[in-house]
């Protein structure tokens, strides 16, 4: 359990940071960035290994093992991520899940210093065939399959080999 | 962007996979190992068959979709796959990130309600779609639906894919080329549909914008942003300049607004 739990809660902030990721941008955002978690969610050790404070370890509201059907807060660490502190809790009970709340999130201005990774589109000016043009697709507003016939990017499909 | 990789780019020719789905032709640009052969091959059935299966369930031109009887009430969202849950939790967060401006849910022409994910539904399947490209090992890709693609490239020094976004007042010519590495680059506007998309806060047709370009890290969300910016009209360039993409802005008068960072040295 301690361990589907350590999974989980790596894999919240995996989704929170997926979930995120359309206002942040930068390069790929790989599952390295948001497997973040590292601590062992037993409550009584993190009892134990108390004073540690924020950041340090995951740590529970109400013990936690009490019976079957104790319902438990789980609360993981301050994790800085890429996109600034994050932290997530997930209250269990009788083993299972119940609810994950997102207690930090990354600041939203740490995220706009991530705006810079997609360069402007550059400008053309000329009248450009399928041949001259020297690009691999082109982005229109949505062809239809009739449409498409007249197309740069039939005339680029077309010429494949 | 320098010239050596320019030449690179030239020597190797992607190969091309084109067919049709959801009554747009889907076009796949392929380099590297796996571009041709087998498991090329195998991997661009695979691709098509997933977007088969989403025009089977979120069409609202077929009478018997999911999405056609959920707008009908003659189901509801629990009797659907779980996918339509999915996007139609992803159109209430384009609701609220464009303001409105974008919506699932709409008025239809005579007023009645209208139920029409498909502004969310493409960019999120063909970036799903996509997966099974980037199980080719050593292989790069372009992706793409009706003119919106997925671009993935495994070495960041490779060079990019080359996207020309089309002038809207003429389909024969490009206003600009855009470098994409790996992301996503999407169109919105009117330029082959009529007049098919509306403010849906008014209703209306959006005024002075013909079309929007989205440069971005995620079709799904690209798709979604430049949608959402056409929707702006007048405040196309404002809106998509909150976001954090690049992107083009064509407006009726055939003027340009480019949006974002200009090119590093």
């Amino acid at each position: 359990m301690r361990r589907i739990i350590t999974w989980i809660l790596s894999t919240v902030t995996v989704v929170v940071m997926l979930f995120g990721y359309h206002t942040s941008t930068s390069g790929a955002l790989t599952a390295g960035q948001g497997t973040v978690f590292t601590g062992v969610l037993d409550p009584g050790a993190s009892r134990s290994s108390g004073g540690s404070g924020q950041g340090a370890g995951p740590r529970t509201s109400q013990g936690g093992t009490k019976g079957p059907a104790a319902a438990a807060n789980v609360t993981g660490p301050v994790v800085q991520t890429h996109y600034g502190p994050e932290q997530v809790q997930l209250t269990t009970k009788a083993s299972a899940i119940t609810d994950v709340n997102v207690l930090q999130y990354p600041h939203s201005s740490s995220q706009d210093q991530q705006i810079s990774s997609y360069a402007l589109p550059i400008l053309v000016q000329a009248t450009l065939d399928a041949q001259s043009a020297d690009v691999d697709m082109v982005s229109g507003a949505t062809y239809t399959s009739s449409g498409y016939l007249e197309s740069l990017q039939a005339a680029l499909d077309e010429a494949r080999q | 962007m320098s010239t050596v990789t320019g030449e690179q780019a030239r020597h190797e020719r992607p190969t091309r996979y084109v067919d049709h789905v959801m009554g747009m032709p889907i076009s796949l640009a392929m380099r590297g190992r796996h571009a041709a052969g087998a498991k090329a091959l195998a991997a661009w059935a695979e691709v098509m068959q997933d977007l088969s299966e989403v025009d089977r369930v979120f069409s609202t031109y077929r009478p018997d979709s999911f999405v056609s009887r959920l707008a009908r009430h003659e189901i509801t969202l629990d009797e659907c796959p779980p996918e339509v849950g999915e996007v139609m939790a992803l159109g209430e967060l384009a609701e609220r990130e464009s303001f409105g401006a974008f919506r699932v849910r709409r008025p239809g022409p005579s007023g009645e309600p209208m139920l029409d994910p498909s502004g969310v539904v493409k960019g999120w399947a063909v970036e799903r779609a996509a997966v099974h490209l980037r199980d080719l090992e050593t292989t790069d890709f372009c992706l793409s639906a009706g003119g919106d693609m997925v671009c993935w490239t495994l070495d960041p020094l490779a060079p990019p894919w080359r996207i020309g976004i089309e002038d809207p007042h003429d389909p024969r010519r490009l206003v600009a080329v855009a470098h994409v590495t790996t992301g996503a680059v999407a169109t919105s506007g009117t330029a082959h549909r009529g007049s098919h998309l509306v403010d849906a806060r008014t209703g209306l047709a959006p005024r002075g914008v013909t079309s929007v370009s989205v440069v971005g890290h995620s079709l799904t969300w690209s798709d979604i942003e430049a949608t959402a910016a056409y929707a702006h009209g007048l405040d196309a360039a404002t809106w998509l300049s909150t976001r954090p993409v690049s992107g083009l802005v064509v407006w009726e008068d055939g003027t340009t607004t480019p949006i974002g960072t200009t090119p590093g040295p």
